[in-house]
């Protein structure tokens, strides 16, 4: 067992664990966030991606005790149902999930996109290395694959990060 | 997940003997590979040290005009780097064609290096695999090869080594620096780091036991064309069945490593000496002594084409 904490949505929490316990262990079944999804377990669909200390992560491929004193932010920590993220808003409006069981994934990971794209990280696809990238579709795409959707909403999801893009800051 | 404990440690020399005190203990930085593979019991350390504190997250200049890598600097931050997008570009370009943008985020440039194959007899625990379990036979061999190594295998297995970050790191001849338990130092070139399989598969790095990479080293920067080509089975997102790493100069001269072929990054320095004669030239040295399966056997046309493309793409 070991101890931990850390912040959450803004808030400082504590836990006990079992050194085995994931990052996406730790927020489903310990703080019961169940907004983020478990959905293979081995960093290969995205269904748990939070952003922690600013970044995405796959949270099911990280210990919890390895996160002492960070900050990590879930699906819960972006918006509320009352009060949503412009990112989630975007989702709705373009219809970008069928089942819904990738979207907390695919917001998070959205958001972080945006944030990477501002910060001038090239993607696979960016042209010239040495000059910021711009968000095309192309860009999106490339840079949402660790995300996948099995119901296939990817035109939807990608018109609402556009969106969201396009808006002023 | 079999049960372990874990510490921090605060100093490389700390971590090393830490390490060589438990022959089952286990060094974890971003833990994208260690701990999917600890899921499946196929990595069952009884000790996790977690080297995230040793504060090896700096990308400086080398003496003698290259960048010294911190081994805890994440993908994200190394492809990112000003310096390396300008003058290891190749590094850059590999970077960013693995895995998701969550997993660069995570994944650190000593354990891209020390990443595992992911030869699908390798996870499947229902399978021999003489590399998780030396001496158990190899179910690749006479299985579905498709994705498997065609130079460089033995009898015993013939999985491939999976990183794209290698591969570029080896046509810039980056070295890679450690420390040991009893405190020591050394430089290893990057051609050293990764064995062949042989007869023992699971010894897959010449690192001795508790051995910590410190930082990776790349010289001063060479100049010329860096163009990275990832063949793969999806345009995103998928390990590569072939890839070509390359820097050519303007006289047609250059070096070449590739991907996907072999259990380590393939390069063949006198293959270079071919490259003003073209793909094919080239090709047929580099892959000299090749063994392909009846599966696999088109890697070898596919290196020599993928290399055409990338000479052509490099005259601009």
């Amino acid at each position: 067992m070991a101890t931990l904490s850390f912040s959450v949505n803004g808030e400082v929490r504590a836990l006990k664990l079992d050194t085995r316990t994931t990052l996406l262990d730790a927020l489903r079944e310990h703080l019961h966030l169940t907004g983020t999804k478990k959905g293979c377990d081995h960093g290969q669909c995205g269904a748990c991606t939070v952003i922690v200390g600013g970044q995405r992560i796959n949270s099911c491929l990280t210990l919890a005790v390895m996160h002492e004193g960070e900050s990590v932010t879930t699906i819960e920590g972006l918006g509320t149902p009352e009060h949503m993220h412009p990112m989630q808003a975007a989702f709705v409006r373009h219809d970008g999930f069928q089942c819904g069981y990738c979207t907390p994934g695919q917001i998070c990971s959205a958001v972080a996109v945006l944030d990477e794209i501002k910060a001038g990280i090239p993607s696979h696809v960016t042209g010239d290395l040495n000059a910021a990238p711009h968000l095309t579709n192309t860009e999106l795409r490339e840079r949402m694959s660790g995300n996948i959707c099995r119901c296939g909403a990817y035109s939807n999801i990608a018109e609402a990060i556009t969106e969201v893009a396009g808006r002023p800051a | 997940m079999k049960s372990f404990t874990y510490e921090k440690v605060n100093s490389a020399e700390a971590a090393a003997s830490a390490a060589a005190s438990n022959s089952n203990a286990k060094f974890i930085a971003g833990g994208t590979n260690l701990l999917d593979l600890m899921k499946l019991e196929i990595e069952t350390p009884s000790h996790l040290i977690d080297v995230n504190g040793l504060g090896f997250d700096k990308i400086e200049p080398a003496p003698d005009g290259g960048l010294r890598i911190g081994a805890l600097v994440r993908n994200t931050t190394l492809a990112a780097d000003a310096r390396i997008r300008r003058d290891y570009g190749l590094l850059s370009r590999a970077l960013l064609a693995g895995a998701s943008g969550q997993l660069r985020n995570k994944a650190t440039t000593a354990g891209n290096l020390l990443q595992r194959t992911r030869c699908p007899y390798f996870y499947d625990t229902n399978q021999p695999c003489n590399k998780r379990s030396p001496g158990s036979g190899c179910a690749a061999i006479g299985g579905v090869t498709r994705q498997h190594a065609v130079i460089g295998a033995s009898d015993a297995c013939i999985a491939t080594h999976p990183s794209d970050m290698a591969i570029a790191m080896r046509a810039l001849d980056a070295t890679v620096q450690t420390v040991r338990p009893d405190g020591s130092t050394r430089d290893i070139p990057i051609a050293d780091l990764h064995r062949l399989p042989g007869d023992t598969p699971h010894i897959e790095t010449t690192l001795t036991s508790g051995e910590l990479i410190t930082s990776v080293t790349l010289p001063k920067p060479v100049g010329g064309t860096h163009i990275y080509r990832k063949v793969r089975d999806r345009a995103s997102y998928a390990f590569a069945l072939v890839s070509v790493g390359a820097i050519v100069q303007r006289d047609g001269t250059g070096r070449v490593a590739v991907g996907g072929v072999a259990h380590k990054p393939w390069r063949v320095e006198a293959a270079e000496a071919e490259m003003p004669r073209g793909a094919k030239a080239v090709a047929a040295r580099l892959l000299e002594g090749a063994r392909p399966t009846k599966e696999n056997a088109f890697k070898l046309s596919l290196v020599e084409r993928t290399l055409g493309a990338v000479l052509t793409e490099a005259k601009g």
